[in-house]
């Protein structure tokens, strides 16, 4: 599917949102609509079944957390809200996974424009090997941005959100990204996953590689964005996931198809102290996985 | 201490063991050392002014020219140096044996084979550079897997065939057809075996840059092209350069294919379609002449073509180590 031939059908169906020009519509108010829907969306490596029907509505400029044991299949379900499995072989959904309305499993939607929306943190900090200043200004200039003021503008806006302004302004041109330390390295990968202005961001255990410092420094980040985005995180970590999010999501693997299935979602205080699933409890309790 | 039953044996063994991969290492190391220390020293005796900056000098000529009894070597007389001079004077074929053409004083220069070399091997690399790196970027960013393994098998087996064969090809195809040696033909055969190596290193580079460089590219919406022009091939640069040098390394020690294309000169010629000299030509056919003094050229050749390689090689790295490690 060219990008063109996704662009016209598109209007014809009336979701240029997602496929062409953008509008962005963010509620300010304290309104709980669901940035994101997922419909019995199951997911598959080949054969393998690696989650089973999950339905789910994360809510727009709120912080989800998706928590569960390995294996559990949230990793693969955060994956999937941008398509990021498109290159993996075999790997194909089921279901709908609604991002503002629109199915991103939906033919005409084109992944690379959709990714322009959802931005992603990932696991182990991965700066390109390009200046700092070029590391943020890639999303940009992906986007076909070629005003030179105004991609110094939103780099230093998106490293002062990222809180790693002060740490890099001084060599932004002449340090790489891959030369700061492993919790900078992070700051500076959400500053770039948030300099193209994305409507959600993904972030899969974001802190796992981290020291606890530099980990509290990325939860005050997460929290200093909270209105903002809507932030999705996957967390080994139930603190963190109390800690930083409104919603939670617990994912567990089923015992015998071996597929992740949800569990239970709910406000993240309700679900900490008084979970409405038996294994939720047994889990947050630690008597599980 | 309790020293175990067989602690000395053990001992024994491992000093056996380290020793012979010492004298290995050593006996892998002398001939290359040898053939260094030989080029070296008999190439360096036969550097001169005139080596770098002078063409062929026909022995026959220079002796006529040192006797004063026939004028100096003319590049623009097509009979010049075989025996026939023009003026109508007997030919100096037998004349006696007395200048030090003959005792081993190296007679004109190479400076035509240096400027062939450079531009056979530069062109080649032109031509293998687009074809080799691409095909790199397929095998390595696009690939489907049944047809990646198809052209990397035929990348190994092309890289692994004998020089002398792709002379062949480019002798049946092109020169048999244009009824003519030329630099160009050269160029192709080289062409030939430079894309298998670029080809490879490319792809080997490239699948060396984590997964998670990609993954981050194609998080922020980057389409697999971009990605690849801006962050992957620029984190692979260094490994991609070192293969494009041993391409050219490999190009410009070629003779073999050379014999078959570009035939050689004995002057600085820069027609791209007519033969032209080239260095490993020159030593191969200066090694096989009776005189000494074009032996002494033969080796004075080898040397300039060793540095030459070398040179390129120091150049490059430090150009691309520059920008790659802009402040680490």
């Amino acid at each position: 599917m060219t990008m063109r031939s996704a662009m016209t059908l598109s209007r014809s169906i009336g979701f240029a949102d997602l496929v062409g020009a953008r509008t962005r519509t963010r509620p300010l108010t304290d309104s709980v609509s669901a940035k994101i829907e997922v419909r019995n969306f199951s997911f598959f490596y080949g054969d393998f079944k690696a989650i089973n029907r999950v339905s789910m509505d994360i809510p727009a400029n709120r912080v989800t957390a998706i928590i569960g044991p390995s294996g559990c299949g949230k990793s693969t379900l955060l994956r999937a809200i941008n398509r990021m499995h498109d290159a993996t072989h075999g790997a194909r959904a089921e279901g709908e996974m609604r991002f503002d309305g629109v199915n991103v499993y939906d033919p005409v939607v084109d992944s690379v424009l959709l990714r322009r929306r959802v931005g992603m943190v990932f696991q182990r900090p991965n700066p390109f090997q390009l200046t700092i200043f070029d590391n943020v200004a890639y999303g940009l200039r992906v986007n076909g941005l070629r005003d030179k003021k105004l991609i110094a503008q939103k780099v230093e806006v998106s490293l002062k959100r990222a809180a790693l302004w002060d740490e890099v302004k001084d060599r932004l041109f002449k340090s790489l990204g891959t030369a700061l330390s492993g919790g900078q390295q992070q700051r500076l990968c959400i500053a770039r996953a948030i300099a193209s202005d994305p409507e959600v961001i993904l972030m899969d255990e974001p802190c796992s590689a981290l020291d606890p410092i530099a980990s509290l420094k990325i939860e005050d980040l997460i929290d200093d964005l909270r209105n903002q985005f809507t932030i999705v995180i996957v967390t080994h970590n139930m603190q963190q996931a109390a800690r930083v999010s409104d919603v939670t999501a617990f994912m567990l693997m089923n015992r015998s198809t071996r597929a992740g299935e949800l569990i239970e979602l709910g406000h993240t205080d309700k679900m900490f102290t008084a979970p409405s699933d038996q294994r939720t409890e047994d889990y947050i309790s630690g008597q599980f996985g | 201490m309790n020293t175990p039953k067989n602690y000395r044996w053990r001992k024994f063994v491992d000093q056996v063991m380290r020793g012979s991969t010492v004298v290995a290492t050593g006996c892998a190391v002398i001939p290359l050392i040898a053939i260094i220390g030989y080029v070296l020293t008999l190439g360096a005796s036969a550097l001169s002014v005139q080596f770098f900056s002078d063409v062929y000098q026909p022995p026959n000529m220079a002796q006529a020219a040192t006797d004063g009894t026939a004028p100096a070597f003319d590049p623009n007389d097509p009979f010049a140096g075989i025996g026939v001079p023009t003026d109508g004077t007997a030919p100096v074929d037998g004349a006696a044996p007395t200048s030090d053409v003959y005792a081993g004083g190296p007679v004109g220069g190479v400076l035509h084979g240096i400027i062939g070399t450079l531009i056979i091997t530069g062109m080649g690399l032109l031509f293998a550079l687009p074809i080799g790196i691409f095909a790199g970027i397929y095998l390595s960013e696009y690939r489907n897997e049944r047809y990646a393994t198809m052209v990397r098998f035929c990348c190994d087996v092309l890289s692994g065939s004998p020089s002398i064969v792709a002379g062949v090809v480019i002798y049946i195809l092109v020169v048999i057809r244009t009824h003519e040696f030329s630099a160009i033909a050269g160029s192709l055969a080289l062409m030939i075996l430079m894309i298998p190596i670029v080809t490879r290193t490319t792809e080997e580079m490239l699948k060396l840059v984590p997964e998670s460089m990609r993954e981050a590219a194609r998080g922020l919406g980057a389409p697999t092209w971009y990605s690849t022009f801006t962050v992957i091939i620029p984190a692979a640069l260094p490994g991609i350069v070192t293969g494009v040098m041993l391409a050219f390394a490999r190009g410009a020690g070629e003779t073999a294919p050379l014999i078959l294309t570009v035939l050689g000169s004995n002057v600085i010629t820069t027609n791209l379609f007519a033969p032209m000299a080239s260095l490993p030509l020159l030593a191969y056919r200066y090694t096989e002449s009776p005189y000494p003094g074009e032996n002494t050229l033969a080796w004075g050749a080898a040397f300039v073509l060793m540095m030459l390689v070398l040179c390129m090689n120091i150049l490059v790295r430090v150009a691309t180590r520059r920008r790659a490690g802009a402040s680490r």
